[in-house]
């Protein structure tokens, strides 16, 4: 069983956003691997333990996204493929799913996983876009995922409930919470990561032009949203605080 | 030129996205003097097309066909995709929902065209659409531009609201050939019972650690039954395993902005507001005077929720009736 | 001079932090209440590879080197010093067979701490009469054939009920000069007349288990001798050398947790109509301790360094642990100060870090017993 994991190096969700020139500054950002990705790396580990085989995770990026590729080696992966190229670094969904297919077109692989979405731009474009790319099924926001003959069957979340599918393989799933606990890397996985293989391969390497993966969405600019403001924190005896909630919420804000 | 809009059903039944999309296409599209299309795809939904009329559409193509019975990317795709190639609009809008999030980028591929998820905001000016999206979790507000010809995006339930427009609302049948889906349906399970979906909400109730038990659910829900709201919860109550993950909200969960939002017993974590922070009205109730949540919330009440809450939901059926 | 940490450090690091943070940190609390160790936690840090962090492969060890396992210490000490203390014990006593131990017994019990097989390993030196000057001991241990028989008891014994196996310390020749009086030895826990007394109550760090140790006509194996008869000091004396660093390290880890626990509190209490944090006295309360925080763990990491390239460490170890550990219990007062009347309830952490901070100038070498061994390297230099 070949599985291919794609992830995502983002910030740390606790970090706290600052702007810079109208862009999202990095500086002193902790990185790391974009939790949705860290189920699609976990589950198809799992998948390997069971089954055997091999799980390749992938990754657009930079020289610090190599960081995020040696943490899935340690978690268990067995090998790892970086696109890393100038002509990426303002590239968007499109950009990285053009890139990826690219990259996968030459691979071999039953199964596909990536995140659901990234928490950074929060767009949950690539799964889909990868997939049509590839020609290929699609699953997303999968919490469960059993393994059939030639098929999957899947449970996806649906908006107000739960949908199960059976999916041709191979296919594309992305990954929701709930879909496995991940592990954390143990240390003698760290110690074996260092000595797995990590290719980095640039645009040229994958037959692909800048203008190829030039990015059909730009980024205007960034902002930080206006704070919202504290209201006010209503005191006195239960009774009264109530009512004057209710009444400050008919009247005043008009919600009820 | 014209603007298509992606009118999603499932069983039967317009979903309250499509109200919210069809009504910002006919404002973008008086805006900028395009005409505005809708494609309702489905089996048997051809009724729909009488109420999708009230919304200004200048036409509504219906895709009726066993096919599109169940929601499936492979056949839905291929409808929404041959419908773009045949219109060739300036701009395509689907809702931010489970379908459209499926459905839009898959599309967005096929066409290689630029999408932009998940906007709570697109401007026309100058002969462009500018699209606003929430990033880092709303902790950060960006604006794009798309620069290939068919610009698609998704827009944010419950952020647009619907208006009634008149509309020549011609109803034309589409039709394209559906491939064999590589997926099937085996099952559909709404949870939730009567409640209405997080995303879909106008009032949430959300419950965190400091109800101290899964059975302080029973008391939010209670409230949650006289507003008919939706049930939320913090991810501390959902790491506790007193909630399922996907009544979360937060920046792990699920992304609301209802008009009213009541967290009872939430500290009020960076990650959780950027969930809810985008509510119309906050209250937050909670018996730590330092809890964030009242850095955020329109009106506090600090408190034991187990005595505020059974009040306030005597008092709302008392105002009720 | 390079003082960052290298990819693997930091990815060490910030596994254990996750693990820490997300594990053992949300039981601290209920651990401290309870007086109770919980074992599974203590297997999964076995799986991860933190019960023994020095040990060969060979071993069944991870093997990453002590300046990981310094800051591994320092992010469990953070969630839960009953857990971190427990650590640093195994990993005491793992190395300090690795260090002295024949193969047959590497074999036997290394690889059996590091898997987890024993929940933990435990370390039988002091007894009530014998605190700091372990050559005065009392127990003892005659040679009878295959077998010697250990007789005496032993006092605070860290993991003593759950450890595996037990390094025991006995008198086997009370006419040798006192560096050569006393041996190790490798006891099982379920060798008769090896017997686990009750726990003690202690002010902090009460999720781990501290006993009494009796033996009674304990009949080990002369095979279990650790090292040679009379190497028994120098066993205890490397052993304490090398878990001076586990304690720093811990220490820096409770220091900065309650610090940044003050830290936080002093920005959003407000009194005056302001948050205290504007006020000079909270700030310099703070800027001293993590100065002191901050110097102390990169004492720790050099005397980790120095270990790690197995160089002499002692004296650096001595003088890491003495301001580690003074200065963490300076942290956590000084937490306590800027909490008020709310640091001094159990609903705030700071009064558990403070309880459990407490031990940290005491075990492995009191501060002066630190500034001692400091002293005689000044002096004898």
């Amino acid at each position: 069983m070949k599985i291919v994991t794609c992830i995502k190096q983002t910030f740390d969700t606790e970090a706290k956003i600052t702007i810079e020139n109208g862009k999202v500054s990095d500086q002193g950002v902790n990185l790391i691997v974009n939790p949705y990705d860290e189920f699609a790396v976990e589950e198809s580990i799992r998948l390997k333990e069971k089954n055997g085989g091999e799980v390749v995770v992938v990754s657009v990026g930079n020289d610090k996204t190599q960081e995020a590729l040696r943490y899935c080696l340690a978690m268990g992966a067995d090998r790892a493929v970086l696109i890393q190229d100038p002509a990426l670094e303002n590239g968007d969904n499109h950009s990285a799913a053009v890139a990826l297919a690219k990259l996968l077109a030459d691979m071999e692989y039953d199964l596909i996983f990536c995140g659901k979405e990234a928490v950074d731009d929060g767009a949950a474009q690539v799964p889909s876009r990868l997939a049509e790319k590839l020609d290929l099924p699609q699953a997303n926001v999968i919490t469960s995922f059993e393994l059939g003959d030639g098929q999957a069957t899947v449970t996806r979340e649906i908006d107000g409930g739960t949908e199960t599918l059976e999916v041709q393989l191979p296919a594309v799933f992305s990954a929701q919470k709930g879909l496995n606990e991940v592990r954390y890397p143990s240390l003698p996985g760290i110690m074996k990561a260092k000595r797995k293989e990590l290719k980095v391969v640039s645009l040229a390497d994958l037959g692909l032009s800048a203008e190829d993966v030039a990015p059909k969405a730009e980024l205007v600019q960034a902002e930080l949203p206006p704070p919202r403001k504290a209201g006010r924190v209503l005191k006195g005896e239960v009774e009264e605080v109530v009512a004057e909630l209710v009444k400050l919420l008919q009247e005043e804000a008009k919600v009820i | 030129m014209s603007i298509v809009v992606f009118a999603e059903q499932r069983g039967g039944t317009l979903r309250k996205i499509t109200y919210e999309v069809v009504s910002e296409g006919k404002r973008l599209a008086a805006a900028a003097g395009d005409s505005l299309k809708v494609l309702l795809a489905g089996s048997d939904v051809a009724g729909l097309a009488e109420e999708l009329k009230k919304f200004g559409a200048d036409e509504i193509a219906v895709a009726n066909d066993a096919a599109l019975a169940d929601y499936t990317t492979d056949a839905y795709a291929a409808v929404l995709a041959a419908y773009i190639q045949q219109e060739n609009p300036g701009l395509v809008l689907l809702g931010h929902s489970a379908i459209g999030k499926d459905l839009a980028p898959r599309v967005a591929a096929r066409l290689d065209a630029g999408l932009v998820s998940d906007c709570i905001d697109v401007k026309f000016a100058d002969g462009d659409y500018a699209f606003v999206h929430p990033i880092y979790a709303g902790k950060a507000i960006a604006t794009y531009k798309v620069n290939s010809a068919v610009k698609m995006a998704t827009l944010r339930p419950n952020v647009f609201p619907v208006e009634e427009n008149a509309g020549a609302g011609s109803v034309v049948d589409f039709s394209t050939e559906i491939p064999a889906p590589r997926t099937k349906v085996l099952e559909v399970k709404q949870q939730g019972g009567d409640r209405p979906e997080l995303t879909e909400a106008d009032i949430i109730c959300s419950g965190g650690r400091g109800l101290g038990n899964p059975d302080g659910f029973q008391l939010i829900e209670q409230l949650a039954d006289i507003l008919g709201a939706a049930v939320g919860s913090s991810r501390a109550a959902v790491d506790a395993g007193w909630r399922d993950h996907q009544f979360q909200v937060g920046q792990t969960g699920k992304v609301v902005s209802p008009n009213l939002y009541i967290a009872c017993g939430i500290s009020g974590a960076i990650q959780h507001l950027a969930g809810m922070g985008s509510s119309k009205c906050i209250i937050g109730i909670n018996k730590d005077p330092e809890a964030n949540i009242f850095n955020v919330a329109d009106y506090g009440i600090e408190g034991d929720l187990y005595k505020v809450v059974p009040a306030l939901i005597e008092k709302l059926k008392e105002v009720k009736g | 001079m390079d003082f960052s940490l290298t990819a693997d450090e930091k990815m060490i690091q910030e596994m254990v932090r996750g693990f820490a943070q997300q594990e053992l940190k949300p039981q601290a609390a209920t651990l401290d209440a309870e007086h109770k160790m919980n074992l599974d936690n203590l297997a999964r840090m076995a799986e991860l590879g933190l019960m023994g962090m020095n040990i060969p492969e060979a071993y069944g060890g991870a093997e990453v080197g002590v300046v990981p396992y310094s800051l591994a210490m320092t992010e469990v000490g953070r969630a839960c010093a009953a857990t971190a203390v427990t650590m640093s014990v195994t990993n005491m006593v793992g190395e300090v067979i690795c260090a002295f131990g024949t193969e047959e017994q590497k074999q036997k019990y290394v690889t059996r701490l590091c898997s987890g097989e024993y929940a933990a390993g435990a370390f039988g030196l002091t007894e009530s009469l014998a605190g700091s000057d372990p050559g005065s001991m009392r127990t003892q241990a005659v040679r009878e054939g295959d077998y010697y028989r250990l007789n005496g008891s032993k006092l605070f014994i860290t993991s003593a009920e759950y450890a595996g196996v037990t390094v025991v310390w006995a008198v086997t020749d009370r006419q040798a000069p006192k560096s050569r009086r006393i041996s190790a030895f490798l006891v099982e826990q379920d060798t008769p007349g090896f017997k686990v007394g009750k726990a003690e109550e202690k002010m902090g760090q009460r999720g781990s288990a501290t006993n009494e140790l009796v033996l009674e006509d304990c009949l080990v194996p002369a095979a279990n001798l650790l090292g040679q008869e009379g190497d028994g000091l120098k066993i205890a004396l490397m052993a304490l050398d090398g878990g001076r660093i586990g304690i720093g390290s811990m220490a820096v880890g409770i220091g900065y947790e309650a610090l940044d626990f003050a830290r936080d509190y002093a920005k959003e209490r407000v009194q005056f109509n302001q948050p205290i944090a504007s006020f000079q006295a909270i700030q310099w309360m703070l800027a001293d301790s993590y100065t002191e925080m901050e110097s102390a763990q990169l004492l720790v990491l050099r005397a980790a360094y120095l270990k790690q390239q197995k160089t002499r460490f002692s004296r650096e170890a001595s003088m890491a642990k003495l301001l580690a550990t003074e200065g963490a219990n300076r942290a956590c007062y000084r937490a306590i100060q800027i909490l008020g009347g709310n640091g001094y309830i159990a609903e705030y952490p700071v009064e558990r870090l403070y309880r459990d901070v407490r031990v940290t100038t005491i075990y492995e070498g009191t501060s002066e017993i630190q500034r001692l061994v400091i002293a005689r390297h000044i002096l004898n230099a």
